[in-house]
């Protein structure tokens, strides 16, 4: 059983010991994308990739390639919160 | 091939530590322990050890700095009394929570308040539910050899567990004994490695240690921890019996001290067996069958094995050397008399408070508890069919100045 | 190489990933993951967290946004706790218990509850005996994790559940304490305060100084609660820009005790522009009450003019 799979059915001698977890990270995995209640659209044509929205969310839901290109939003992650359409100096954003 | 030495208990715990040669030692001063790391630091500064000490600020930190390196894969150990180990009360239930086998040793002093330096175990007393191993010793001898065999018991992949070595504050930390020494290399060999499977410090599997853990998850990680501590008896049983072929000395999870055919028990810790034993050995030399049920290993508690112990004895005597100031009794006579009822062993029990804030505990102190025994056994003799009597006030003083 | 965000972002990993529980738009993660880029990938971590909304939010079991090492203990003790790892690793280094080739940095998060107040003490004693570890306060003025209540952090006479702006007392009526002159005077090889602007380069390369000095250094980071100060939750960057424009937060660093201030605004902006986007402010715009903005002006004043001062001072050639 993966730490991931651990539920409040668990039984107890599945759990790992003293609340530990052998897998960093692993809270991608976990979503919180249903928190939003507004929601941001990217809109490439505007966007000139100067990079100010990168840094700025909160959630990681912005992907930026190896080309320091920024890609559409991970929205099983992003809540929302509009920090990113805010920075943005060439409305590639908008709220929902 | 053991070595005689004259050594005060502080001494003792110290070169224990010194042949463990931890990982990390992290202390701050606290009478009567301070002589643990002032010693230790010594071997530290003359390169007799590897250990990194930390000098931290506070027993707070103490035990965090402990909790921080034995999750990091580090052998951590500490010592403190007293207000230290009150200091460090939330930090002590973490440790163990987290299942990190950080190895402790305290000498036991009267919590405050009022101040107080001296001996009585309201310290240990205070975190007896905490999930600590607890041994106790009944001299510099012991204090050294439950020190030794700490690792192995609370490393242990079925324990997991924080172990504290208790010893009287003065009495015993600072009273020159005679002690028998294990080689280096021996306590070495014995000891052996700490290899935990998880640790901070494994670049290759990095881990997160103590999660907010909520109401689907803490009750269950709770029983895990007392799951451990029951495995701790079977493992403290093997460590010891492997002991004693390095040493030649004996430990079991209490010792019985002409108890088989005693009809006069007293049960108690640390040193106040001592002067029990000499007290046991003048009534016995009158013809008066005494004995003493002395406890080593406290928590986990050996509920069944001392009932099973103390069930041919006419009147048992529990001596706590801390109050619970419940109105029902002491801690330790709580959990042998709980014990007993369970285990189906109906013999008239007394409970005394005695020794409280070093209050100096006699021979004839603990003679007076087997007189009052005595009349408590002939009490019961005189119930014909059996029935057994209730004992009259069973929460009683020894060595209290009253009107 | 002059820093790049787009480069450091591109190519240094996140290593505090996305499923964290913290609210939308704090001002936290985003401070956390960006010191965190300034460990060198081929670096581990052993982070340390205080208890604290960052460390109940980001690894609530089973789940746990940081990919390093990390540990929670309690409230007020992150310092002595990451001072105990970081002994463990010399002394293990030492011994061979590690791989000789790979470093370890230590880091503690700690918020201005666990720091400023509850945690002083660990904070202090693990900074003094001089472990060669990190401590950032991520410092958003008040007690946020248990609803808002004031700590040491808080400005004077901001609004919060334990110093209600009432008709007889206006909040909170100290001022807030300056955490980071206190590290100054242990005496640290580094210490700094920072914050998120634009494209983060003041907070990247401070955090890269930090990790990078040897010894006990120390990083305090504003970061704003949209909950606890009451703005609108996108205006995130907005905030922090008036905290610097204003003087509210200077940027600063001193190194070996030398100060340089690492930002001074063009034209220093009224403290109202920060005050008036706070819900925690808004009784003191209310007629009659124009003497708390005056009183709190003259605070930020005098605090800019002494940094100026000290600049000066530390860096006098003989």
């Amino acid at each position: 059983m993966t730490e991931n799979e651990l539920n409040p059915k668990t039984p107890m001698e599945d759990l790992t010991i003293g609340g530990n977890i052998y897998t960093a990270g692993n809270a991608k995995e976990f979503k919180t994308g249903d928190w939003r209640s507004t929601t941001p659209k990217y809109i490439p044509e505007l966007c000139k990739q100067c990079g100010l929205c990168f840094p700025v969310c909160p959630d990681d839901a912005i992907p930026v390639n190896k080309e320091g290109k920024r890609e559409d939003f991970n929205f099983d992650a992003c809540k929302g919160c509009g920090v990113c359409a805010k920075v943005c100096p060439f409305k590639a954003i908008e709220m929902e | 091939m053991g070595i005689r030495e004259r050594l005060s208990g502080n001494e003792a715990a110290a070169i224990a530590m010194k042949q463990i040669n931890p990982d990390v030692v992290a202390a701050f001063p606290i009478t009567p322990s301070t002589e643990i790391p002032q010693y230790f630091s010594s071997f530290v500064s003359n390169g007799q050890v590897d250990t990194e000490f930390v000098a931290v600020e506070s027993e707070h930190s103490a035990m965090s700095a402990c909790i921080g390196a034995q999750s990091a894969g580090a052998r951590a150990m500490t010592a403190t009394s007293a207000n230290g180990l009150s200091l460090m009360w939330e930090m002590i239930y973490i440790a163990s929570s987290l299942r990190l086998p950080i190895v402790m040793s305290l000498v036991n002093r009267a919590v405050s308040g009022p101040l107080n330096i001296h001996n009585d175990h309201s310290d240990a007393m205070g975190v007896r539910d905490a999930g600590w191993i607890m041994l106790f010793s009944e001299n510099n001898q012991e204090a050294y050899d439950n020190l030794l065999m700490a690792h192995r018991i609370a490393e242990h992949k079925d324990v997991q567990l924080p172990l504290m070595v208790c010893q009287d504050g003065f009495i015993t930390s600072h009273s020159i004994e005679n002690i028998e020494l294990l080689e280096d290399d021996i306590v070495k060999k014995f000891v052996g490695s700490y290899k935990p499977e998880h640790y901070l410090l494994n670049d290759k599997e990095p881990i997160a240690v103590g999660p907010l853990d909520l109401q689907a998850y803490l009750f269950e990680h709770k029983a895990q921890q007392a799951i451990a501590m029951k495995n701790a008896k079977k493992v403290i049983k093997e460590v010891s019996e492997e002991f004693k072929k390095i040493s030649g000395r004996k430990y079991e999870f209490f010792e019985k001290y002409k108890l088989d055919d005693a009809e006069m028990v007293i049960v108690c810790m640390n040193s106040t067996a001592g002067t029990t034993k000499a007290a046991v050995d003048e009534l016995r030399a009158q013809g008066i069958k005494a004995g003493l049920l002395k406890v080593r290993m406290f928590r986990p508690f050996p509920a069944e094995e001392i009932a099973e112990a103390l069930k041919n004895a006419k009147a048992v005597a529990i001596l706590d050397k801390a109050d619970s100031l419940n109105a029902a009794g002491g801690a330790l006579y709580e959990d042998v008399t709980s014990g007993m009822f369970i285990n189906n062993v109906n013999v008239p029990t007394v409970n005394y408070v005695y020794g409280i804030g070093g209050r100096d505990t006699t021979v004839a102190d603990i003679k007076s508890v087997y007189k009052d025994l005595e009349v408590i056994a002939f009490e019961q003799s005189k119930q014909v069919d059996g029935t057994k009597i209730k004992v009259e006030n069973p929460y009683r003083y020894l060595g209290l100045r009253t009107k | 190489m002059p820093y790049n965000h787009k480069e450091v972002i591109a190519n240094r990993p996140s290593r505090f990933t996305s499923g964290h529980r913290m609210c939308a738009g704090c001002g936290a993660p985003s401070v956390a993951r960006m010191i965190l880029r300034a460990v060198k990938p081929e670096d581990h971590a052993v982070i340390a967290g205080a208890t604290g909304c960052m460390e109940v939010s980001t690894f609530i079991y089973p789940y746990t946004s940081w990919t390093d090492s990390f540990i929670h203990t309690a409230f007020e003790c992150a310092g002595a706790t990451l001072s105990g790892a970081e002994a463990a690793y010399k002394a293990m280094k030492r011994q061979g218990k590690l791989p000789e080739e790979k470093n370890t940095k230590f880091i503690a998060f700690g918020g201005d509850g666990g720091t400023y107040d509850i945690g002083l003490q660990s904070l202090s004693g693990a900074m003094e005996r001089g472990h060669d570890m990190v401590y950032v306060c991520y410092d958003n003025g008040a007690y946020m994790n248990t609803g808002i209540q004031r700590s040491s952090a808080t400005p004077k006479f901001a609004d919060t559940t334990t110093t209600p702006a009432g008709s007889v007392v206006p909040g909170k009526m100290q001022p807030r304490k300056d955490l980071a002159k206190i590290m100054v005077g242990h005496h640290l090889p580094y210490v700094a305060q920072t914050i998120a602007l634009a494209n983060y380069k003041d907070l990247y390369e401070k955090s890269e100084k930090a990790i990078y000095t040897e010894g006990a250094c120390f990083l305090n980071v504003l970061a704003p609660c949209p909950r606890g100060w009451g703005y609108n939750t996108e205006d995130l960057m907005q905030i922090n820009k008036l905290a610097v424009d204003t003087c509210y937060w200077p940027l600063y660093e001193v190194v070996d005790g030398v100060y340089k201030i690492t930002y001074k605004p063009a034209k220093k902006l009224p403290i109202e522009e920060f005050l008036r986007p706070q819900k925690r402010f808004k009784h003191m715009f209310k007629p009659g009450n124009e003497w708390m903005i005056e009183e709190f002006q003259k605070e930020v004043d005098a605090r800019w003019q002494e940094l100026l001062d000290l600049e000066e001072i530390t860096n006098k050639k003989d």
